[in-house]
C-alpha cells in the first residue's frame, strides 16, 4: 500500500485501559501533523474538596480519586500527612502497608495483563472470546486476581477503598486463622504467573524511543521507601521531587502532563524494572532469571512483562512476611501537637502500579488541610504516550487506516495507564 | 445454548471503582455467567461494542458534562433496564465535591466547566433517566450486584 496522503484518524474511547481517553491524528500530504492524546475524564476537583478538611479524614476522601489504585492514593496520603504530623508507624503498621502494595500490584497488574493487554497479544478483542485450550487462561487470570484481592482484603477490609487503614496505623490486625487462606492462594497462583511471563516473553511486539526512565528505587524493592532515581544519573529524595517536575499544561486534555527536568519521561513498571530489578525477592530472582535477563529494556511492551514480574515479586515479598506471622492489634500512633503559627507540610513519593505517585499537603495549626498537590503516574506518562504515538503514525504511514489505530490502541494499552487518577491538578492558566 | 442476558457495564464521572468491583466480582461468578450473560457492551473488557438491544445496562458514575448527559440518554433508549451502580449514580456524591464549593473555588475552577463544557451541577442518574434499580455503596456491595443480576437473569428467563 502507499504512503497515507491525507488521513484523519479518531480513537473516541480507547477500550480496555481505566478512565477515559481519546486520541486524534491528522495526516497531512504524507505528514504526520497532528497526533493528541485527549484525557477526557472529567475533573472532580480533589484538591480543592480536601481544603479545609480534617486532616484525618482526607486518606479516606482521596482514596476516591481512583477505585483500581485506591491502595495507592491511600498509603501515599498517609504518608504525607503523618510526616506532616510527625507520626511514625509501628514497624508491624510498615509490613502491613507493603502487604497492600503487594496486594496491588498482584492484582492491578493481573488485571491490566490478562483482561487489558493479553487479548492483544491472542488476536482476541476480549479474554471472554477465549476458546479451548485458551480458556483456561481465563480462569488463571481470575484466580490471580483473586489471591492479590485477598491479600488486601485481609488488611484494609475491602481491596478498593479499605477501611481498616488510619493515620497512624491500623484499626484491625488479621488472624492467623486469616491469614492461613491466602498463603494458600498466592503459594496455588505462583506458577500460572511463571506461564504468563512465558507468554509475554514470547510476545513479538516491539516499539522502542529512547527516553527518560524515573522510578524509586531500594535494597528490597520497596514500593513505599527509597530515592528517587533516573535514568541519566541523577539522585532526588522525595521531599525535592516537586522542584524537579515542570507541569505542562494541555489545553485539550482534562489531564495536566509533565516533564522532569525539562524532558519527556516514563514512570511505571519498566522503569523500576529497569532501575531496581537487583532488589526483587531472591525467590523472584531465581526463578525469573530469563525474564528478568531481558532488562533494562527500552522497549515500551516490556512494561508488559516486568508488570509479570512484579506479580512474582509481589507473591514472594508476601509469601515471607505471612508465612510463621503473628500480628497484633496496636493502637494508632498520635499525632504531635501541631505548630501554633505555621503550617505543617508533608510530602510523599510512593511507586503506584503505574508509577510514582507524589502528595503534598499543608496542614493548618487548627488541623485543617490548608493545600494539596497531587501528581499521578499517568499524568506523568501524558507527554511520553504523546510522543511515542507521534512516532508510531511516523513509522506506520504505509499502513491501513484501521492497523494505524489498532498499533495506536496497543501501544496505549502497554502503558497500562488510568485516566481516572490523571485528571487532577491545581490551576489552570489558559492561553 | 439459549438466550443470553445482553448486558452493558457504562462508566461515567467517578473512579472506576464500581466497575473494578465488577470485574473482582467475576474473579468467582464468571464460570456461571460465562454461559448466561453476553457483556454486550463493556469498554473495560472488549474494543467491539454493541450498544444496540441491551436487556441490563450497569451504569456507573455522576453526570458531569453534556457529553455524559447525551450519552447516558442514549443507554436508557437502547437499554430495557438501567441500573444504578454506586453512590456517585445514584446521589452524586462522592464525585459531586464541586457542587459544594465556596464562591471563591467556584472562580477558580471555571475556566475547566467552560473548556470542557461541564454542567452546572454534578448530577445523579434519575435527574436525566428513568432508573429501574440500584446498587448501593462506595464501591457497589457485591453481593446486592449479584443478587440483582441474578434477579434478571430469571426475569428474563435466562436460565
Ligand atoms: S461510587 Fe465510589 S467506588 Fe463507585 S465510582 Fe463512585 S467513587 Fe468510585
Amino acid at each position: 500500500m502507499s504512503h497515507q496522503q491525507d488521513l484523519d484518524i479518531t480513537i473516541d474511547q480507547i477500550s480496555k485501559i481505566e478512565g477515559h481517553a481519546e486520541i486524534d491524528v491528522k495526516i497531512r500530504s504524507g505528514e504526520v501533523q497532528e497526533v493528541k492524546l485527549k484525557v477526557n475524564e472529567n475533573k472532580r476537583f480533589y484538591e480543592q474538596a480536601v481544603r479545609g478538611r480534617p486532616f484525618h479524614t482526607v486518606p479516606q476522601l482521596v482514596s476516591r480519586i481512583c477505585g483500581t489504585c485506591s491502595v495507592a492514593h491511600l498509603n501515599c496520603s498517609l504518608e504525607a500527612v503523618e510526616k506532616a504530623v510527625d507520626i511514625t508507624i509501628s514497624d508491624q503498621s510498615r509490613l502491613f502497608r507493603q502487604l497492600t502494595m503487594d496486594g496491588l500490584m498482584i492484582r492491578d497488574h493481573a488485571m491490566h495483563l490478562y483482561l487489558f493487554s493479553l487479548p492483544d497479544v491472542l488476536g482476541k478483542d476480549s479474554v471472554l472470546d477465549l476458546e479451548g485450550p485458551e480458556k483456561e487462561l481465563l480462569h488463571q487470570a481470575f484466580h490471580v486476581k483473586s489471591a492479590g484481592n485477598a491479600l488486601s482484603k485481609m488488611i484494609l477490609g475491602r481491596a478498593i477503598h479499605g477501611i481498616y487503614s488510619q493515620v497512624g496505623g491500623y484499626s484491625v490486625a488479621p488472624t492467623t486463622e486469616q491469614i492461613q487462606p491466602v498463603i494458600k492462594e498466592l503459594r496455588d497462583v505462583r506458577p500460572y504467573v511463571l506461564d504468563l511471563l512465558q507468554i509475554y516473553l514470547d510476545c513479538p511486539f516491539d516499539f522502542r524511543r529512547t527516553t527518560h526512565n524515573v522510578a524509586l528505587v531500594s535494597d528490597q524493592y520497596d514500593y513505599l521507601d527509597g530515592m528517587i532515581h533516573s535514568s541519566r544519573g541523577l539522585c532526588v529524595h522525595e521531599e525535592h521531587y516537586g522542584e524537579h517536575l515542570t507541569r505542562v499544561v494541555i489545553p485539550y486534555s482534562q489531564s495536566a502532563g509533565y516533564e522532569f527536568e525539562g524532558m519527556d519521561y516514563m514512570v511505571g513498571a519498566l522503569p523500576r524494572m529497569n532501575l531496581n530489578r537487583a532488589a526483587l525477592h531472591p525467590h523472584t530472582i531465581r526463578d525469573a532469571k530469563k525474564f528478568i535477563s531481558v532488562f533494562p529494556s527500552n522497549n515500551i511492551f516490556h512494561n508488559n512483562l516486568a508488570q509479570g514480574i512484579e506479580i512474582l515479586h509481589g507473591i514472594d515479598h508476601a509469601l515471607d512476611i505471612l508465612e510463621g506471622a503473628d500480628f497484633k492489634k496496636e493502637a494508632a500512633v498520635q499525632p504531635a501537637p501541631l505548630p501554633k503559627n505555621t503550617d505543617s507540610t508533608g510530602v510523599a513519593v510512593i511507586e503506584a502500579p503505574r508509577g510514582n505517585l507524589y502528595y503534598m499537603v499543608s496542614i493548618k495549626p487548627d488541623g485543617s488541610i490548608q493545600y494539596a498537590n497531587i501528581v499521578t503516574p499517568s499524568a506523568q506518562n501524558q507527554i511520553n504516550m504523546e510522543d511515542d504515538l507521534k512516532l508510531l503514525v511516523t513509522e506506520h504511514l504505509d499502513k491501513s487506516k484501521e492497523k494505524i489505530t489498532f498499533e495506536m490502541e496497543k501501544l496505549i494499552r502497554a502503558y497500562d495507564p488510568c485516566f481516572s487518577c490523571a485528571s487532577h491538578f491545581l490551576k489552570v492558566n489558559w492561553t | 445454548m439459549g438466550k443470553k442476558l445482553r448486558v452493558g457495564i457504562f462508566s461515567f464521572t467517578g473512579d472506576e471503582g464500581c466497575v473494578i468491583t465488577f470485574v473482582e466480582i467475576l474473579n468467582y461468578k464468571i464460570r456461571d455467567w460465562a454461559d448466561k450473560v453476553d457483556f454486550v457492551h463493556a469498554r473495560v473488557l472488549r474494543n467491539k461494542n454493541d450498544m444496540a438491544d441491551i436487556d441490563v445496562s450497569f451504569v456507573e458514575g455522576a453526570i458531569a458534562s453534556d457529553k455524559d448527559r447525551r450519552k447516558l440518554l442514549e443507554i436508557r433508549e437502547n437499554s430495557k433496564k438501567v441500573v444504578a451502580i454506586g453512590t456517585c449514580a445514584i446521589s452524586g456524591a462522592p464525585s459531586n465535591h464541586r457542587n459544594f464549593f465556596d464562591e471563591a473555588t467556584r472562580e477558580e475552577i471555571r475556566p475547566i466547566l467552560q473548556q470542557f463544557q461541564h454542567l452546572e451541577k454534578v448530577q445523579p442518574l434519575n435527574a436525566f433517566v428513568r432508573v429501574d434499580a440500584v446498587v448501593p455503596g462506595c464501591p457497589i456491595i457485591e453481593p446486592t450486584f449479584v443478587k440483582v443480576m441474578e434477579n434478571y437473569l430469571k426475569e428474563f428467563g435466562v436460565t
